[in-house]
């Protein structure tokens, strides 16, 4: 085994003011794998997105991608290794429009329109060179690209402002918005949070030609029947720390799953309506 | 020695007795910024009002004292109720800066009423109370310095009983926890609101007065410095705090006191603005308060209304340059055209402030600050080392760009309106420097004779030619601007204001981006304020004040905040109406107040839309 993971984690920890939201959570993420994190609300599923993307800073532990660490590198950094991730909570950029929201997606991509010296891109935004004009072509003609991959569901609404966009086509548009970025991993929250039954079937099938085009992809999902259609691996978590891991069918009947999640009240309701759609 | 030990005792005297002033007024902002999440602009206003009611009752009544404070009471009670009515109710669910700069509006209407009514002299306030001083031991103490530490402990204990035992007390702190919660719970949110209005704007009147009383003067300017200072005092304990505010306050007395006894009385405001920053950058919820987390929410840090832009044919902007341009070959009138120049200078402060807070969402109130580095900056090279004035202008607009961001970088990452109050800091830390620095800057006596601008040698007197030159800076500036916030560096300017979040999680360096915004703001303020200077070719430390700023900011958000031809039509408007309406020159402070608080309330897109 001399291979080495594309992600490496290990005993990461979070805490905030004496609550341990990430407790010594280890686990790797293999190049081309696709592998879920499921857990009740507020099991640390977002803290660690956060923490993988730079977002928020681990207390503890280290994170290695591609084997050179992350952890004590700038928030702005992390989108030029290749790690790209949507929000859970959606966070476009409202007053843009639908193409500037995912060119700002291929900004970390940018060489001639985005030198390295401030002086270098002030006179580069104001004097427009060639390369630079040829380098806003080409991102602009991937971009759209890119939004044609969602159908007729953006394409369209090109020029509007995201904040017109509905609850869905938001989420598609961070995930057409994380693709610009060329992401050698990416981390998807939720994207199908507020979706209903005919969107989210239409979300597992680009999730699952993204899939099948070999992005690596690790997803935080409430939708079990999607974490199982997609996941070549689950990792659970429950109060912060990794309660089970395995491959969809040994996760499932894992005792420990099954009582993090039905040995709490709130969440029983949770998971009879997810089983009604489709038995676990 | 014993000499020393006397001035140290009068000192700590003098401050504490100012400090008890400073925590009456931040204990009122406090009450307001924890109901109603807002830092009141109007604060001041309200605590110089109280003042004057003071001494119209003391000089034309003739009441006596207890009957003097019973109407100020009152007056300031009910203005306070006004100012929730205009600055808060209505735009609960705006852009959080939104209730801010209608304080601010407010402010500006009451300071020039005050100024119309009562004129912009200060007014002799005689003290009612015995002057001689009370001699304990070898030192003393005057009977308005008890007066005053009785009122402002007796205030804070009657304060303290209300907020802990009553009815009120307990619907004020349910508010200030949880506005919503409050309300399902029954609470009248408003009538909470409304009552904490009252309560401060009724601390600020009585601290006021005795201000009036303490220095027997009164004077329509003394509102901005006292507003800002107990907003120093109120943030130093922790904004809402409300013990940490009379904490604050007397710190803050004290440090002044000391300061002014150390250095000298014109450094007297330096203290509480440096304070201001260095608590801000250090310590942004105060002494008392533990550092806080990362905020969960996207916080727009600005004043950007989703809405439709209004595009103009470019024909009609074609026009209107031509027009521009040949105006004074067809109106040869010189007031007139001074009118337009002051447009078109006023016009690059405005697109100064509507790149940065506009497009890049950085809220700057401080461009006055930038206006006198860029006028400082190029009197003095013409002026002492004889420097051609094109050569002047241009340097003096690079020095101000480069100052102005090394002077604001520490408060980078702040947002809304922390940086909002940051900024106005900054800018009234650059004039007290300036006051301060007499060895450059001539201190107080300011400059005199600066060359007029001229090109190649020629100099530039006539009105038309002035028109001309500062319209032609305009137009370049506009030019340039243009073409950054169509390039991909004004998508990112824009991306970082819409949410800084997920801007880094995309790369964009906010510290890069907004220091870019930030040097470029900063040029072209300098530019303007380098030719203002020029134009007047006289200046002192007070040629560019918060009210300018105040000013370009509402001409920015008329035309719709990044919008670079709204900044000018925003110019244009504010500075050709009062004109046109000859009986508003008077009174344009009042009207700029009343654009800016109905802007705010009814229109936040201005008239361009925000781009």
């Amino acid at each position: 085994m001399t291979k080495t993971a594309l992600l490496e984690i290990r005993n990461l920890s979070r805490n905030f003011d004496g609550v341990l939201a990430v407790d010594d959570i280890s686990f790797d993420v293999n190049t081309g794998e696709f592998v879920s994190i499921i857990g009740p609300n507020g099991a640390g599923k977002t803290t660690l997105f956060n923490l993988i993307t730079g977002t928020d800073q681990p207390t503890q532990g280290q994170i290695q991608f591609e084997g050179k660490a992350l952890v004590g590198l700038q928030p702005d950094q992390f989108a030029g290794r290749g790690l790209a991730r949507t929000f859970q909570n959606g966070r476009v950029f409202g007053n843009l429009s639908v193409l500037d929201n995912v060119l700002i997606g291929a900004h970390s991509r940018r060489r001639d329109s985005r030198p390295r010296n401030l002086i270098g891109e002030l006179l580069t935004a104001l004097i427009q060179s060639p390369a630079a004009q040829a380098e806003e072509q080409q991102l602009r003609r991937e971009a759209e690209a890119i939004i044609a991959l969602f159908g007729e569901r953006l394409t369209p609404r090109l020029n509007n402002p995201a904040s017109s966009l509905s609850y869905a086509n938001r989420r598609r548009l961070e995930i057409a918005r994380a693709l610009a970025l060329q992401p050698r991993l990416l981390l998807l929250d939720e994207p199908t949070a507020g979706m209903n039954l005919t969107e989210t079937a239409e979300m597992l099938d680009f999730i699952l030609r993204l899939k099948q085009n070999g992005l690596t992809i690790l997803l935080i999902e409430h939708k079990l029947t999607l974490v199982m259609e997609l996941s070549d691996r689950v990792i659970v978590m429950d109060n912060g720390q990794k309660i089970a891991e395995g491959t969809p069918a040994v996760v499932r009947s894992d005792p420990r799953v099954i009582e993090a999640y039905l040995g709490r009240k709130q969440h029983q309701r949770d998971l009879t309506s997810e089983a009604s759609q489709t038995p676990l | 020695m014993d000499h020393f030990l006397h001035l140290l005792f009068d000192q700590t005297v003098n401050g504490l007795v100012i400090g008890n002033i400073y925590a009456l007024i931040a204990v009122g902002l406090a009450i307001i910024f924890g109901v109603g999440n807002l830092i009141n602009f109007a604060h001041g206003s309200v605590y110089m009002i109280g003042a004057y009611v003071g001494w119209v009752c003391a000089t034309r009544l003739h009441t006596p004292l207890y009957v003097s404070f019973v109407v100020v009471i009152v007056v300031c009670g009910l203005l306070g109720i006004l100012i929730e009515r205009f600055g808060l109710r209505g735009l609960q669910n705006s852009a959080r800066i939104a209730p801010l700069l209608a304080t601010i509006g407010i402010s500006f209407m009451l300071d020039q009423l005050t100024q119309i009514i009562f004129s912009p002299d200060p007014q002799s306030f005689p003290n009612p109370l015995p002057q001689a001083p009370i001699v304990l031991g070898g030192t003393s103490i005057r009977p308005i310095d008890i007066l005053i530490a009785v009122i402002g402990i007796g205030s804070a204990v009657i304060l303290f009983l209300v907020l802990r035992y009553t009815k009120l007390g307990w619907a004020l702190r349910a508010t200030a926890q949880d506005r919503d919660a409050a309300q399902q719970m029954g609470v009248d949110v408003n009538a909470v609101n409304r009552t904490a209005f009252a309560l401060a704007s009724i601390l600020a009147g009585i601290a006021g007065m005795l201000v009036g009383m303490y220095f027997q003067t009164v004077y329509p300017t003394m509102s901005f410095q006292a507003g800002l200072k107990g907003f120093s005092a109120n943030l130093l304990g922790g904004l809402g705090n409300i013990p940490g505010a009379i904490i604050g306050g007397l710190v803050l007395g004290l440090i002044e006191s000391y300061g002014v006894a150390a250095f000298g009385s014109s450094y007297r405001n330096l203290f509480a603005f440096v304070i201001l920053i260095a608590v801000l950058i250090f310590r942004p919820n105060g002494l008392f308060n533990r550092k806080r987390q990362l905020p969960p929410e996207p916080l727009t840090g600005t004043f950007i209304a989703n809405n439709r832009l209004i595009r103009l044919p470019r024909w009609v902007i074609i026009a209107a340059i031509v027009i521009a341009i040949l105006f004074p070959l067809v109106v040869n009138n010189p007031y007139l055209l001074q009118v337009l120049t002051n447009a078109w200078l006023l016009g690059l402060v405005a697109l100064s402030i509507t790149l940065v807070t506009g497009t890049a969402g950085q809220t700057a109130l401080g461009q006055a600050g930038f206006l006198a580095i860029g006028a400082y900056t190029s009197a003095l090279l013409t002026l002492r080392l004889h420097w051609p004035f094109e050569l002047a202008l241009i340097t003096a607009a690079l020095v101000t760009g480069v100052l102005g961001t090394l002077l604001v970088l520490p408060v980078f990452r702040l947002r809304a309106y922390y940086l909002a109050i940051a900024t106005i800091g900054i800018g009234e830390i650059v004039s007290q420097v300036i006051l301060n620095w007499d060895s450059l800057t001539n201190g107080a006596l300011g400059l005199t004779n600066i060359p007029p601008p001229s090109i190649l040698g020629y100099q530039i007197v006539l009105p038309q030619h002035v028109y001309w030159y500062s319209l032609a800076l305009l137009l370049t500036v506009v030019l340039l601007q243009w073409r950054l916030v169509r390039s991909s560096l004004g998508r990112v300017w824009r991306a970082l204001r819409e949410d800084e979040v997920a801007a880094q999680a995309y790369g964009i360096n906010l510290y890069r981006y907004k220091a870019l915004a930030f040097a470029i703001s900063a040029f072209i303020a300098g530019l303007s304020g380098a030719f203002t200077a020029h134009m007047y070719t006289y200046i002192n430390h007070e040629t560019f004040t918060s009210s300018t700023s105040i000013l370009a900011l509402t001409m920015a958000i008329l035309g719709g905040m990044g919008n670079i031809l709204g900044a000018i039509v925003g110019s244009l408007a504010l500075t050709i109406l009062p004109e046109i309406f000859r009986g508003l020159v008077d009174y344009r402070y009042l009207f700029y107040g009343l654009v800016l608080v109905l802007l705010v309330r009814y229109r936040p897109q201005g008239l361009l839309g925000t781009e």
